[in-house]
C-alpha cells in the first residue's frame, strides 16, 4: 500500500470538478487581500504547487449568522505536520472540521472565503464531499470504534467505497502502519469495544488510512489518553509523515512543539457589542520560530503561560 | 477554618469528629425510598391479583377440555362444553400479521425519514407534534376512521379482517414511529462522524452505523404496538368484528380466503363471552381461560422479540 500521489488531473476528475480548461487557480470570486496579516509574512521556504496541499485563503466558518473563525490563512505542505493549537473556544476544530468538509454534518455551517485542495475550490458546488472525506480522513477527539470487530472497523472504510477484494491484505497493512497489528492479529474478530483507549484510537487511524488518503485530519487525538498512549500515537505521526499529510489540533503545546513542522496559533476576539467570541488566525509559520521567536505579541504571551 | 486546625491536637480532632460524624438519620431521605417501593409494590400486587384471578376462573376449562376449547365455537345454546377460541386466535394471528406487515415498515421507514433527512424545520416539528398527539387518541376513534374508510365505503359494505387488521396497523403506526424515532435520536453522533470521516455516503451510515444500533430500540417498539394491536377490542367493535354466531370455517389458519370474510379476534370473543358471564358459569371459566390463552400468545410474540433484541444487543457490542 504504497501513497502514489495521485495527479492533479486525478484529483480533479475525483473531485467532479475538471471541466477541461477548468484548472488549479480556478478558485471563487473573493478579493484576496494583498495583505495576509502577520500570519503569512514570507515563509521560510517557498512552497512548490506540487507540494501545496491545501490552501486556505480569508477563510471564515459561520454558525448561522455567527462568524465562529475568521480570515484564517493557511498553506498546507505536503508530507508535513501541521498543528493547530490556541484557548478553548477559538475555533481550531472547526477549522479542522472545514478542510473535509465535516462541518457540512451541521446544517447551519456554512464558509466563505477559499478553501483550495491541490487548486480546487472544496466548497465548489460540484464537489462531492464523500469523495474528500476518502481524500482527506479524520480521527477524532475521542476513540470512536464501531460496534463490529477489529477487522470491520478496518475494513469498513474499504468496504462502503465498494472494494470486495484485498480486503485482509488492507487490515492487515493498516494496523501495521497504525502500530496495532502485532497486539491485534490474534483477535481480529473480537469486538473493538474491548480494546483499550490507546489501541481503539490506534484502531482509528487504521480505519482512516485503510481508504489510502492523502491527508490525516487529527483533532485533539490523544486528550482522552494517557501520557504513554500519547507518546505512542506522536511516535506513529512522525512514523507516517513521509505517507501522509498531518493536521492536528491539540490543546497540549508540547504535543505541538514535539510533532509539528508548522504550528498556527489561533486566539479569540471579543467582540464587545454583541459579547461574541470569533477565533482568529494570529500567527503560522515554522513550529521552531512560532515556539521560540513567535513575531505576535499574543503568541508569545500563550505559549510562555500568560494567558489562555 | 479547616487549615487554621490542622496541626493543632485534641481539641482540633474533636471539632473535625464533630463535624465528619453521621448526626441522626436522613429522614427525608428514608421517606423518599419507602414511597417509591411503595408505588412498585402496588403496581405489581394489582398485576398478580389480576393474574391469580383469571387463572383461577379459567382453570377448569384449560384443564379439562383443552383439545375442545380449542376447537369449539363462539357461542352455545345447549350446553356450554361447546365454546372455543380458534376463531379469536385465527383472528388476532391475522392482525398481528397485519401489524408486522403495514405499520412496522411504514412507521419505522417514516421515523428514518423523521430523524435523518427532515429539514430541521416548523413543518417537521408540527409532523412530530401530530405523531405524538396520535398516539394518545383513543382506539375508538380508530375504529371510527375504519369504520368509514375501510367498511362503509368499500362496495362489499362488509367487515372483514382486513378492514379490522388495517384498522389496528395504523392504530398503532404513531407508536412504532416515535420509538423509532428515539431509537435512531439515540445513536451516538461519534458512530456517524466516525463513519462519515472514512468516506461514507448518508445511505452507508444510515445502513451500516444508525440501523444496526437502532435495531433493539426499534424492535422494543414494534413490540409494544404489537401488544397493543393484538389486545385492542374497542376499534374491532365498531369495525364490526363479529361478537356473535360465525359460521364455522372449514379453511384452515393460513387459508387466505378469510380476509374478505367476517371474522372476530381474541379481545372480542373475550367481552362476549364476560358479557354472558352473569347468565352462565361456563362464559365466565371460558372467559378466563380465553384470557389465559390470549396473554400466552402476547408473551410468546414478546419473547421472539427479546430474544432478537437481545441478539442485536450482543452484535453491537
Amino acid at each position: 500500500m504504497v501513497n502514489t500521489k495521485p495527479s492533479d488531473e486525478e484529483i480533479l476528475k475525483g473531485l467532479g470538478v475538471l471541466d477541461d480548461e477548468e484548472q488549479s487557480d480556478s478558485g471563487p470570486d473573493v478579493a484576496f487581500s494583498v495583505d495576509r496579516g502577520p500570519s503569512d509574512e514570507p515563509l521560510p521556504e517557498e512552497v512548490s504547487d506540487e507540494d501545496l496541499v491545501f490552501d486556505a485563503s480569508e477563510l471564515s466558518v459561520f454558525y448561522g449568522d455567527f462568524r465562529a473563525v475568521r480570515d484564517v490563512n493557511l498553506r498546507v505542505r505536503r508530507n508535513e505536520i501541521t498543528a493547530l493549537i490556541g484557548p478553548s473556544g477559538c475555533g481550531k476544530s472547526t477549522v479542522l472540521r472545514s478542510f473535509n468538509r465535516m462541518n457540512d454534518l451541521i446544517p447551519s455551517a456554512r464558509v466563505a472565503g477559499s478553501l483550495l485542495y491541490r487548486g480546487v475550490d472544496l466548497y465548489d458546488p460540484r464537489v462531492d464531499p464523500v469523495e474528500v472525506r476518502r481524500r482527506v480522513g479524520m480521527v477524532f477527539q475521542k476513540p470512536n470504534p464501531f460496534p463490529k470487530s477489529v477487522y470491520d472497523n478496518v475494513a469498513y472504510g474499504p468496504r462502503v467505497a465498494g472494494r470486495k477484494k484485498g480486503l485482509d491484505d488492507v487490515v492487515e497493512n493498516s494496523l501495521k502502519k497504525a502500530a496495532l497489528w502485532d497486539e491485534v492479529k490474534d483477535r481480529l474478530q473480537d469486538s473493538a469495544i474491548g480494546l483499550s483507549g490507546g489501541q481503539q484510537q490506534r484502531l482509528s487511524i487504521a480505519r482512516a488510512i485503510a481508504v489510502d488518503p492523502e491527508v490525516l485530519l487529527m483533532d485533539e487525538p490523544c486528550s482522552a489518553l494517557d501520557p504513554i498512549a500519547t507518546a505512542r500515537i506522536e511516535e506513529l505521526m512522525a512514523e507516517i509523515k513521509s505517507e501522509y499529510t498531518i493536521m492536528i489540533v491539540t490543546h497540549n503545546m508540547q504535543q505541538a512543539a514535539r510533532v509539528s513542522d508548522r504550528t498556527a496559533f489561533f486566539s479569540v476576539e471579543l467582540d464587545e457589542s454583541n459579547d461574541r467570541r470569533t477565533g482568529v488566525l494570529v500567527e503560522y509559520t515554522t513550529t521552531e520560530k512560532l515556539f521560540s521567536n513567535p513575531d505576535d505579541e499574543r503568541t508569545e504571551n500563550y505559549i510562555t503561560g500568560r494567558f489562555g | 477554618m479547616a487549615m487554621a486546625t490542622i496541626g493543632n491536637s485534641g481539641a482540633a480532632e474533636r471539632r473535625v469528629e464533630d463535624e465528619i460524624f453521621r448526626r441522626g438519620r436522613d429522614l427525608r431521605g428514608s421517606g423518599f425510598r419507602t414511597m417509591l417501593f411503595a408505588a412498585l409494590a402496588i403496581s405489581i400486587l394489582f398485576l398478580v391479583v389480576l393474574l391469580i384471578q383469571v387463572f383461577v376462573d379459567g382453570w377448569p376449562v384449560l384443564d379439562e377440555r383443552f383439545g375442545d376449547f380449542w376447537s369449539g365455537t363462539l357461542r352455545s345454546r345447549s350446553s356450554d362444553d361447546k365454546l372455543g377460541i380458534s376463531q379469536g386466535m385465527i383472528g388476532s394471528f391475522w392482525i398481528a400479521v397485519f401489524v408486522a406487515v403495514i405499520a412496522f415498515p411504514l412507521g419505522i421507514a417514516a421515523a428514518i425519514y423523521l430523524e435523518e433527512y427532515a429539514p430541521d424545520n416548523i413543518v417537521t416539528k408540527t409532523i412530530d407534534i401530530a405523531i405524538r398527539n396520535l398516539a394518545g387518541v383513543p382506539s375508538v376513534v380508530y375504529g371510527l376512521l375504519g369504520l368509514f374508510l375501510f367498511v362503509q365505503t368499500r362496495e362489499l359494505k362488509d367487515s372483514t379482517l382486513y378492514a379490522g387488521g388495517i384498522t389496528l396497523a395504523i392504530l398503532v403506526l404513531p407508536i412504532v414511529v416515535i420509538t423509532a424515532a428515539e431509537a435512531i435520536r439515540a445513536v451516538p453522533s461519534s458512530l456517524r462522524q466516525g463513519a462519515y470521516g472514512v468516506g461514507a455516503t448518508k445511505w452507508d451510515v444510515i445502513r451500516t452505523q444508525i440501523l444496526p444500533f437502532a435495531a433493539p430500540g426499534v424492535l422494543t417498539g414494534t413490540l409494544l404496538a404489537l401488544s397493543r394491536a393484538v389486545g385492542e377490542a374497542a376499534p374491532l367493535i365498531l369495525v364490526g368484528a363479529i361478537t356473535g354466531r360465525l359460521a364455522p370455517r372449514d379453511g384452515s389458519f393460513l387459508s387466505l380466503e378469510q380476509f374478505s370474510d367476517r371474522f372476530t379476534a381474541m379481545p372480542i370473543v373475550i367481552v362476549g363471552w364476560v358479557q354472558e358471564s352473569g347468565r352462565d358459569a361456563g362464559f365466565s371459566a371460558a372467559a378466563g381461560a380465553a384470557i389465559v390463552v390470549l396473554l400466552a400468545f402476547v408473551i410468546s410474540m414478546n419473547s421472539v422479540a427479546v430474544v432478537l433484541r437481545n441478539y442485536f444487543e450482543k452484535k453491537r457490542g
